[in-house]
């Protein structure tokens, strides 16, 4: 234990912590912004429920979408979503090292094994859609 | 060798006499090539015999002269001069309570240290005259950089979930049970389990990633714990799903 006299503790501030260095506000963009994961997902989920409420509704919303607000909605929103996957691919060699006998993959080459996933996953995606 | 006057503004407390801590000045005449430890000392041996901080090696092995140097976590060893401005703020690590000017209580982390229980233990007992218990280059590879860990404390000073949750095992004490989890010879898995993914184990780490960005010896602590994660919820899933595979 400590001697001679009371240690001194200093309080961490519970809510302005992430102010204290750019890589905490880097950290704290990461997080926030799965914000536009959800709202995404909202969205995806509005779509489908004025499906079913028959082809009317469904034209309307998606009249709605392509409208200016809803345009600036989805660029936003889009933006986001995409720093957010990318934060996280660019943490993978972290969580996942691969080791090959006595050596380990390049953090670059699993990185880049997440982005060809993701490419793959959108071309199939738009190959299902109709789009090609 | 060239001589320039730095000003350093360090951190001093005294418990018996203050009652909080104060930023005290010196102007400390400088060689170029000195690293912050060399201007204490300096400040110790010629202008304030009183200054109070630890240190041992010189040469970032010992891992006892962490300080917060301009607001970040170094070793005070291993911080040249000549990356500084003519101010430098000096104060004791982070996170940590102070006992005296730069020295923190580390008694926290060295009781989580000894409850990650970080130290070889073998699957089985073996006689000397068995032989050695053998390793392959690869199996050494899995978990040698973790051994590199110097407990210099510098990731607790960067963690800002250890700062907030003070129960929080932290990175270095998760990283060294991490070390010998991952060792081929060593069967203390389940022993160390009930203590890193427990709640205020790895569990409390979201992530950050400021104890790998800090860490002097690149250990990386931040892919240790998220390896620790996944380890942990493989066996959830084992223990849940397939309740039969358990030994």
């Amino acid at each position: 234990m400590s001697a001679g006299g009371k240690p001194f503790v200093r309080k961490v501030s519970r809510y302005g912590w992430f102010l204290r260095h750019p890589r905490y506000l880097r950290y704290m963009a990461r997080e926030v912004t799965c914000v536009f994961i959800g709202l995404h997902a909202l969205i995806l989920l509005l779509l489908l429920r004025r499906l079913s409420e028959g082809r009317e509704a469904y034209e309307a919303f998606l009249h709605d979408l392509s409208g200016p607000a809803g345009v600036a909605l989805q660029v936003v929103v889009l933006a986001f979503a995409v720093y957010h996957s990318m934060s996280w691919f660019n943490v993978t060699p972290k969580a996942l090292p691969v080791q090959i006998d006595e050596k380990f993959l390049p953090g670059a080459v699993i990185i880049s094994a997440h982005y060809a996933g993701w490419l793959i996953a959108t071309v199939a995606l738009l190959v299902l859609a109709g789009v090609f | 060798m060239s001589e320039r006057i730095v000003e350093m503004e360090v951190l001093r407390y005294n418990p018996e006499t203050d009652a909080e801590p104060r930023f005290q000045r010196y102007s400390v005449p400088c060689m170029n090539e000195w690293v912050v430890l060399d201007a204490l000392n300096h400040i110790k041996e010629t202008i304030d015999p009183t200054l109070s901080y630890r240190w041992s090696c010189h040469m970032a092995v010992c891992g006892s002269c962490g300080m917060m140097i301009n607001g970040e976590p170094k070793l005070a060893c291993k911080a040249f001069l000549r990356s500084y401005d003519w101010l430098i703020r000096i104060e004791p690590l982070s996170h940590f309570p102070i006992q005296r000017d730069l020295v923190t209580v580390i008694d926290d982390f060295v009781t989580k240290l000894r409850r990650v229980k970080p130290y070889l233990i073998p699957k089985e007992d073996k006689p000397v005259a068995e032989g050695e218990f053998r390793q392959s280059p690869a199996e050494l590879k899995t978990y040698k950089q973790y051994t590199l860990c110097i407990n210099c404390m510098l990731c607790y000073a960067a963690c800002p979930e250890y700062g907030l949750t003070t129960g929080f095992i932290g990175p270095a004490a998760i990283s060294l049970a991490h070390r010998y989890n991952q060792d081929s010879r060593d069967g203390g898995r389940e022993e160390r389990q009930q203590v890193i993914a427990a709640n205020e184990g790895v569990w409390e780490c979201s992530f950050v990633g400021a104890c790998s960005e800090v860490c002097p010896e690149h250990v990386d602590p931040a892919g240790a714990l998220q390896q620790v994660k996944i380890k942990s919820t493989v066996d959830w899933y084992q223990e849940h799903l397939m309740p039969w595979s358990k030994k």
